[in-house]
C-alpha cells in the first residue's frame, strides 16, 4: 500500500506526477515473482523463504494486489488523457498480451506431458497415469485450454489476471465516478460470492484455483489505493493503534502457521479458534488471508518509506527490475518451474541440484530483466529521438 | 465449504520438514517392533523413520480381537494403487497379510480387498454400509485420494466424503484407517495432490482415526534413495518392493496403534 503521491489534478482521481515511479511497488511485485517461481519448484530448501510459511497470506496476493495498483495507475491516466474507449482498447491489448502468454505456456505444458507420457511405463503408477487420458482427446482439452477451462497445475494465475484485466475498464470507469463506491461494490461482490458460493467452472471438473469473483476485492483495492485511497488512509496507517494491532496479527497468524510444521504445538490452538478458523481458503481468498496481506502491506508501507535510500541500492536492483517487467518474468518463472520440474525428474538430483535450479532459475529471471530493461531503453531513446511518444506500458502496464 | 488449500502448504512444509527431522531419527530406527521382524532384511531398505509411524489415535477393536483370540478381519478397501494389475499376490493388501500373521502368531489374520478402480471418494462412501454388511471386518483400511485428485473433485466435497465413509465404517463397527494418494514424482506437476493428503490429515483428526502417511512415506525413500520412484520404465520388479515395503510399515503401524507391540503381546 504505497502512498500515491502528489494529485495531478483535482479530480476524484489523483494520479501521481509523471515520471515518478514508485519502487517499492517493483521492488515486491518482484520479490512475489521469486516466490511465486520457487513456489511452483517441488519443495527444497528455498521453499522455507517463501511467506507462507510465515503466516496466511502469500505471494500471489501480493503480485495480484501490486498489478491491480500498477494498472490502475498506468490505465487510470490513459483514461484522464485519452478517454474511455482509448483506455479500454489499451487495457483489451494488455489482456491479449497475457492471454497469448498464457497459451504459450501452455504449449509448453502440453509438450513436456506429451514427453513424458510416452516415455512412462511404471506398473507402481498405473493409477496416476490416468492423468495423460487427456492427451488422448486433444479436440477437447486443447478448446477448453484456450476458453482458460482446463488449466494445468501451476497455471491458474494467468487465467485470474486476465479476468481482472477485462473488468479493468469499468472498474476505471466507477472509480472515475465514486472510489468509496466502487470499493463498496467490489467487498459486496466478495461476500456474495462467499454467502452464494459463486465459482467459475472448470474443465474437465472442478472450479478455477483462483476465484477471480473473490481476487477481484484484492485487485479493485489495488486501484483504490493507487487512485488516491492510500494517501487518504495515511493517517490511519501512520497510527500507533494500527500498527500494533496489525504487529498482533501478524504474530498470531505466525503462531498458527508454526502449529501446521510442529504438530506437536496443536493443541496450543484451542479448539473453537480452530473450528471457526479451518480452512483458510486460498481458492475464494480467505478473509484471514486478505486480512493479512493487509497488516503485511500496513508494516511494510510503515517501515519502508518512499524515499528509502536502499531502493536504489544495486542490490536490490535485480528484484527492482524483475518486478518491472511482471508478465514476462511471471511468465519465464512458470517455464522455469516446468522445467525444474523435468530436470529433477530425468537426473533424480538431490537437494543440492534442487537448490542449483532454484538459484539458476533466479538469475536467469533477472538476467532477462535486465535484457529486456535494456532493450527498452534503446528503444525509447530512439523512439523519443524520431518524437514518438514513449509506450506507457514501461510504467509497469498491470 | 472452504476449500483446503492452506493444508496442501502446510503438507509440502511438513514432508520437507520431516525430511530434516528424519535425518535424525534415524540412528535410533530400530523400533522394538521392527528388531523381531523376521523378513528385517527387506525392512532394512525401506527403512521408515518412527515419527511417521507413531499415531496418537487407537485401534481398540483390533486390540480386543487380538487380546481375546478372536481371528482379526481386515478389510483393504482401494483404488487401483492398491494393487499390482496382474501380481495381485505381491500388492501391499497380500503382502499385510502375511506380515500380520509373522507379528500377531497366535492371531488368525484375514485381509479381505475391495478394488474400486476410477472411484472417488464420494461414491466409495455411498457404497460403503452394504460392503460392511457383507465383510463385518474388524478392521477397515481405507485407501483414497488419488482418483479425486486425477478428477480435480473439490477439495472440500472430498473431506466431506471421507468424513461421511468413516462415519458410516465406524457405525458399523469397525476401527478405520485412512491411507493417503502415493508419491508419484513424475506426474507431480500434473496433479496435484497435497490439497487431498491435508484434508485426509485434517478427517483423521477431527476422527481420531490414524493415518497412514504413505505419500510421506513414499517421499522419504525417494529422497534417502531407497528407491527410484522417478524412474520412467522400472518393470514390475520395483512395484512389488514398493509394496513389500508398505505392507512392512502398514503392518508395524497396525501393531503399535492396536498396542500389541511384544511388550504387550
Amino acid at each position: 500500500m504505497a502512498s500515491a503521491g502528489e494529485p495531478a489534478r483535482a479530480s476524484a482521481i489523483s494520479l501521481p506526477a509523471v515520471g515518478e515511479r514508485e519502487l517499492r511497488l517493483d521492488l515486491f511485485r518482484g520479490l512475489a515473482l521469486w516466490l511465486i517461481f520457487i513456489d511452483h519448484l517441488p519443495t527444497g530448501l528455498l521453499t522455507w523463504f517463501t511467506l507462507r510459511n510465515y503466516g496466511f497470506s502469500d505471494a500471489t496476493e501480493i503480485f495480484i494486489f501490486i498489478s491491480g495498483y500498477t494498472a490502475a495507475f498506468v490505465y487510470g491516466r490513459a483514461m484522464l488523457e485519452s478517454g474511455f474507449v482509448v483506455a479500454t482498447a489499451r487495457v483489451l491489448r494488455r489482456a491479449w498480451q497475457i492471454y497469448v502468454a498464457h497459451v504459450f505456456l501452455f504449449t509448453i505444458f502440453l509438450a513436456e506431458i506429451s514427453y513424458v507420457a510416452t516415455s512412462f511405463d511404471n506398473p507402481l503408477y498405473s493409477e496416476e497415469m490416468g492423468i495423460m487420458d487427456f492427451l488422448k482427446q486433444p479436440d477437447v482439452t486443447i478448446v477448453q485450454a484456450l476458453l482458460l477451462r482446463f488449466r494445468p497445475v501451476n497455471m491458474d494465475v494467468l487465467p485470474l489476471y486476465i479476468v481482472l484485466m477485462l473488468s479493468l475498464p469499468l472498474i476505471l470507469a466507477l472509480m472515475r465516478w465514486k472510489p468509496d463506491i466502487t470499493l463498496a461494490l467490489s467487498a459486496l461482490l466478495y461476500v456474495v460470492t462467499w454467502e452464494y458460493d459463486l465459482y467459475f467452472s472448470a474443465y474437465p471438473n472442478g472450479f478455477w484455483a483462483f476465484n477471480p469473483l473473490a481476487w477481484q476485492l484484492l485487485f479493485v483495492f489495488g486501484a483504490w489505493c493507487a487512485l488516491g485511497g492510500a494517501k487518504r488512509m495515511s493517517r490511519v496507517l501512520s497510527s500507533p493503534v494500527t500498527l500494533s494491532l496489525c504487529f498482533a496479527y501478524l504474530f498470531a497468524s505466525f503462531c498458527v502457521t508454526l502449529t501446521w510444521y510442529l504438530p506437536q504445538l496443536g493443541h496450543v490452538v484451542p479448539r473453537r479458534i480452530e473450528q471457526w478458523m479451518y480452512p483458510i481458503d486460498k481458492t475464494d481468498l480467505d478473509v484471514l488471508r486478505f486480512a493479512h496481506f493487509l497488516a503485511l502491506a500496513a508494516v511494510t508501507v510503515r517501515f519502508l518509506p518512499k524515499d528509502w535510500p536502499g531502493l536504489k541500492s544495486p542490490w536490490l536492483k535485480p528484484l527492482i527490475l524483475c518486478g518491472q517487467h511482471s508478465l514476462e518474468i511471471f511468465c519465464l518463472g512458470v517455464f522455469l518451474a516446468f522445467a525444474g520440474h523435468f530436470i529433477l525428474a530425468e537426473v533424480a538430483g538431490g537437494a543440492a541440484l534442487h537448490a542449483l535450479i532454484s538459484l539458476s532459475g533466479i538469475l536467469i529471471m533477472c538476467g532477462m530483466a535486465w535484457i529486456i530493461s535494456w532493450y527498452k531503453h534503446v528503444a525509447d531513446k530512439s523512439a523519443s529521438r524520431k518524437g514518438i511518444a514513449a509506450n506507457a506500458d514501461m510504467a509497469g502496464g498491470g | 465449504m472452504k476449500s483446503g488449500i492452506v493444508w496442501g502448504l502446510v503438507c509440502l512444509a511438513a514432508v520437507s520438514a520431516a525430511g530434516t527431522l528424519r535425518a535424525e531419527d534415524a540412528p535410533q530406527n530400530a523400533s522394538p517392533g521392527a528388531a523381531q521382524d523376521a523378513s528385517q532384511s527387506a525392512a532394512k531398505v525401506c527403512e521408515v523413520p518412527n515419527s511417521l509411524l507413531t499415531t496418537e489415535s487407537l485401534l481398540p477393536k483390533v486390540t480386543e480381537a487380538v487380546k481375546s483370540g478372536h481371528p482379526l478381519d481386515v478389510l483393504v478397501i482401494g483404488s487401483r494403487s492398491s494393487t499390482i494389475l496382474g501380481s495381485e499376490a505381491n500388492a501391499y493388501p497380500a503382502r499385510l497379510q502375511a506380515s500380520l500373521k509373522e507379528r500377531l502368531a497366535r492371531t488368525t489374520i484375514n485381509v479381505f480387498v475391495e478394488i474400486q478402480p476410477k472411484k472417488t471418494a464420494e461414491e466409495t462412501a455411498s457404497g460403503l454400509v452394504k460392503l460392511m454388511e457383507a465383510k463385518k471386518p474388524t478392521l477397515v483400511i481405507w485407501q483414497t485420494g488419488t482418483v479425486d485428485a486425477l478428477r480435480s473433485i473439490d477439495p472440500d466435497d472430498f473431506r466431506n466424503a471421507v468424513d461421511e465413509g468413516i462415519v458410516a465404517l465406524q457405525k458399523a463397527g469397525a476401527d478405520v484407517i485412512l491411507m493417503n494418494p502415493q508419491y508419484s514424482p513424475r506426474t507431480e506437476m500434473m496433479i496435484s495432490v497435497p490439497p487431498y493428503v491435508d484434508n485426509m490429515r485434517v478427517v483423521a483428526q477431527q476422527h481420531d482415526v490414524p493415518l497412514f502417511d504413505r505419500f510421506a512415506i513414499m517421499h522419504q525413500w525417494n529422497d534417502q534413495g531407497d528407491f527410484d520412484l522417478f524412474s520412467t520404465s522400472p518393470g514390475i520388479e520395483l512395484a512389488k518392493r514398493v509394496h513389500d515395503c508398505l505392507a512392512q510399515a502398514l503392518a508395524q503401524f497396525v501393531v503399535d496403534a492396536a498396542h500389541l507391540g511384544p511388550a504387550q503381546n
